[in-house]
């Protein structure tokens, strides 16, 4: 069973993190002055969904503080509690403890932080702010559902043999069963009794399978029926026995986990519901204080924490709150290795089909028709497989975007400025493998821009800014790749500051740089133009990492900044890390892939245009600029012969080295290719990023402009 | 020419292992056949920019990007033609796959542990190092590579050595 169990664990944990997520978005959406009911009863499914889902996993520590959060949600949400900013933050503080919690658990440890104790401490007390001292006794009215049951019926019922024992069971099921043997004459009246939680409609079930219902005559003892009805109503699921409530069907998910609501729920009269919150109270709340009638709400409030019910029977008394997923949203979870097995068998069948058509090509229109006829629909279908297993990838990059409502509340708030955040483009899709390595280098730069860029409260009143300042992040699809911007209204960066900082570190600038390479300073190793140190950032230790990332993932960063206006920072990336968009270029024999992020134009220089440095190679002159000549042929000893520059065609690129002028014999044609790893049988090459199969099915490098330019650097 | 073919050896023997035996020039030499994946013609090569002259290039190989070696320039067996005969031995060490120029591939032979014998100091093209011991069949000698020490070792420059270490 345990080993069953563990096979659930990972679906629990996504489904626990996208429920956390889901809360925190819709917490930091609330409205506090006049919260959505909707919204209220979405975080509450959230945490209870949560909670479920821990308890039948036997994650106590998780069941413990969901269910504490729970309790105070479930009072927000019947409009209680009015929401208030402390809630809020405490809520969101829960949220990062279940976090903390969860990831500790798929390590398999436990985490344990004093700070636990503290924020269930602060929930609970905030769970009991409004109550008024009346309710907070109500939980001592019924502390026991249980009700006393008479049951009549005929003996005669349980003639067959083993009737009676099986009645016997199918009730003691529900509780406790005070029975009489049955006698054997026919005629005679049995009365029992029966002390349950259950309904009479769950006793009625069980005698529905011996005889007409009317035949067993069932009153309650003790209480009036109409109480006991409303119990029964609030308290459909507290039923132990599987089956025995009306809506058996619900019943039985609950075993399993699943929470759902039951329909009947929506229904519950206000009465019930009034009387299932007390119980609820009575059940996991007040457990430790039953006997403190008239205590007021201070008195609470100081008790202890108190201990929360035992995990493994806390889901189950939970009154369902979940209401059922809609049936449209369905989908299944596959692991990536799959996805990336589907996509690159795909792959395959694209050259392979490029190989045949190219055999093909030779072949009598007119008698092989059949054949080019079929060849022409393999490729629009393959294609067509190609794009749809290419979008099972790809993911919105709202999943990115959406920590940042809560990062920069936070940040913002840790360092007192008032900021705003703009999402654009949240439903920009790109390939899921350069989501999750986005989240980090996104993060330091809103960090960054609150930090450095957005101006105290009191510093943009004074600028004649809106007091407010705001961040946007900004996703587009731009020509075959993802553009995401990160832009502030804030003070924007400071040149001087910039060269200063420079020229105390020693770094190397031209005589008169250009903004473009001022900006570039930032970038830099140990790089820091905070004047102190925070927690946020200031470390220097934070723009080379994101620079690193985004190269790490074919993606390059372009910084734009105007004094007083604000920074705006650029990243652009491909649309996913399989396929890269090139330009084929021929060198001597040998055809090679060049990234067409990286070029900027391709011009056939004229004689003079190229000089000869000493000592430096060659350079060429185009537009003001004189940029490094890099000959491939040379650089990957393809021919011992000079070309002359004059006589090929130069690709001017743009590389984290600086610009260059690739010096290359022909340019073929524009591709899509397949991005395939030399290192898988072979070791990494100096200047070569990869390798990809051509529509002939041989193979083609594709070039590292970056590596390219130090190569040549390096000869020169 | 998988795992698979050991089961039909003919030797019922416990310690007897297959070989794949090929020629390079004059000499006979055997690898352990579990490290073999298959054996097919030369196809034209894509060149590798820098790499020693004895790496050929890389194939495509139903999609998986395979380097090619040629022991014949390895072991300065002199330039040999490349023709419809010439045969590359596309071999799977550790999980990475390699392909081998040889003049020709002989034959596949079971041989017992004891009928190796351990090779003296001599002047083969291979250094002892990459060499199991010597076999005889038939008044043949065959060389017993040990041919996945050989294609990780540094000289032959496949691997990143770092990486090679770690392994």
């Amino acid at each position: 069973m345990t080993i069953d169990m563990t096979r659930f664990y990972q679906v629990f944990f996504d489904e626990a993190s996208e429920h956390l997520a889901e809360m925190e978005t819709l917490l930091l959406e609330l409205d506090i002055e006049a919260p959505d009911p909707e919204v209220l009863n979405a975080i509450f499914r959230a945490a209870h969904s949560i909670k479920g889902g821990a308890g039948t996993f036997g994650f106590s520590d998780v069941a413990r503080v969901t269910h504490i959060l729970e309790t105070l949600l479930d009072r927000v949400r019947k409009h209680e509690l009015h929401p208030s900013v402390e809630i809020i933050d405490t809520t969101l503080q829960a949220g990062d403890l279940l976090k903390a919690q969860l990831a500790a658990h798929q390590q398999g440890t436990e985490f344990e932080d004093p700070q636990i104790a503290a924020v269930c401490e602060r929930l609970e007390t905030l769970a009991q702010g409004d109550l008024p001292a009346a309710e907070s006794v109500s939980p001592l009215v019924d502390p026991d559902p249980r009700t006393w049951w008479g049951i009549t019926f005929n003996a005669g019922l349980l003639e067959a043999p083993d009737r009676e024992a099986g009645l016997v069971a199918a009730l003691a099921e529900l509780g406790e069963l005070e029975h009489t043997p049955a006698a054997t004459t026919p005629g005679e009246r049995l009365n029992w009794r029966l002390h349950t939680a259950a309904g009479r409609e769950a006793i009625v079930e069980i005698f529905d399978f011996l005889c007409d219902p009317s035949e067993v005559e069932i009153t309650a003892m003790g209480q009036a029926e109409a109480a006991a009805d409303a119990d029964e109503a609030g308290f459909g699921l507290f039923e132990d026995a599987p089956g025995a409530a009306p809506s058996s069907g619900d019943q039985e998910l609950d075993g399993f986990g699943l929470f759902d609501d039951s329909p009947g729920m929506e229904q519950v009269a206000e009465t019930a519901a009034r009387q299932r919150e007390e119980l609820q109270q009575g059940f996991g709340f007040f457990a430790t204080a039953p006997g403190a009638p008239g205590a007021d709400p201070a008195n609470a409030e100081s008790a202890p924490a108190s201990p929360p019910p035992p995990s493994g029977a806390a889901p189950r008394r939970q009154p369902g709150g979940v209401r059922r997923q809609p049936q449209g949203e369905s989908s299944i979870r596959v692991s990536v290795e799959k996805v990336d097995q589907l996509i690159n068998l795909v792959g395959e069948l694209v050259i392979t089909h490029a190989m045949l058509a190219e055999s093909a090509s030779g072949l009598d229109p007119v008698a092989q028709e059949r054949v080019l006829d079929g060849l022409s629909n393999l490729e629009r279908n393959s294609r067509d497989l190609q794009q749809a297993v290419m979008s099972i990838r790809m993911m919105p990059i709202s999943f990115v975007f959406n920590r940042f409502p809560r990062v920069v509340r936070d940040t913002a708030a840790a360092l007192d400025k008032k900021v705003s955040l703009r999402l654009i483009g949240e439903d920009t899709e790109l390939d899921k493998g350069l989501i999750e390595r986005l989240a980090d280098p996104l993060n330091h730069l809103v960090r960054n821009s609150i930090d450095h860029g957005i101006e105290t409260a009191q510093q943009r009143i004074e600028q004649g800014k809106p007091e407010t300042g705001e961040i946007v992040l900004a996703a587009s699809h731009r020509g075959g790749n993802v553009v995401v911007e990160v832009s502030d209204d804030g003070a924007g960066l400071d040149r001087e500051r910039l060269l200063a900082k420079a020229a105390e570190r020693g770094v190397a600038l031209p005589d008169n740089p250009s903004d473009k390479e001022v900006w570039q300073l930032i970038f830099a190793p140990g790089f820091s133009t905070a004047k102190a140190v925070t927690d946020i950032s200031g470390r220097g230790v934070g723009m080379d990492v994101v620079r690193r990332n985004i190269e790490a993932m074919n993606g390059r960063v372009e910084i734009d900044s105007e004094p007083g206006q604000g920074t705006r920072i650029t990243i652009r990336l491909p649309l996913t890390l399989a396929i890269l968009d090139g330009m084929s270029v021929r060198v001597c024999d040998e055809t090679f892939i060049l990234p067409l992020t990286v070029i900027r134009e391709s011009i056939r220089p004229q004689p003079g245009q190229c000089k000869t440095l000493a000592g430096k190679g060659n350079v060429v002159h185009v537009g003001e600029e004189y940029l490094p000549l890099v000959a491939l042929h040379q650089l990957f000893g393809l021919s011992v012969q000079q070309v002359a520059p004059e006589a090929s065609i130069l690709v001017i690129i743009e590389s984290n080295e600086g610009r260059a002028a690739l010096q290359v014999d022909d340019l073929l044609a524009q591709h899509q290719v397949v991005i395939k790893s030399l290192e898988t049988n072979y070791r990494k090459v100096e200047g070569i990023s990869g390798a990809t199969i051509m529509g002939d099915g041989r193979v083609a490098m594709i070039l590292d402009v970056d590596a390219l330019v130090r190569l040549s650097r390096k000869t020169s | 020419m998988n795992e698979d073919s050991q089961d039909s050896t003919t030797v019922n023997s416990e310690d007897s292992r297959e070989y794949l035996t090929f020629t390079l020039g004059d000499e006979e030499y055997g690898i352990d056949i579990l490290n073999v994946q298959e054996i097919r013609g030369y196809d034209t090569v894509t060149k590798i920019a820098n790499s020693p002259h004895f790496i050929k290039g890389v194939i495509n190989m139903r999609g998986v990007i395979v380097p090619i070696i040629d022991m014949r320039l390895k072991f300065d067996l002199g330039e040999v033609e490349y023709n419809q005969f010439t045969v590359v031995i596309i071999l799977n060490i550790t999980g990475r796959v390699v392909g081998m120029v040889v003049d020709g591939v002989s034959d596949v032979i079971a041989l017992h542990q004891d009928q190796i014998r351990p090779a003296p100091e001599f002047g083969a093209v291979l250094d002892t190092a990459y060499i199991d011991g010597l076999a005889t069949l038939e008044e043949r000698m065959v060389i017993m590579v040990n041919i996945e020490r050989l294609m990780n070792s540094e000289e032959m420059g496949l691997v990143d050595q770092a990486r090679a270490s770690a392994e």
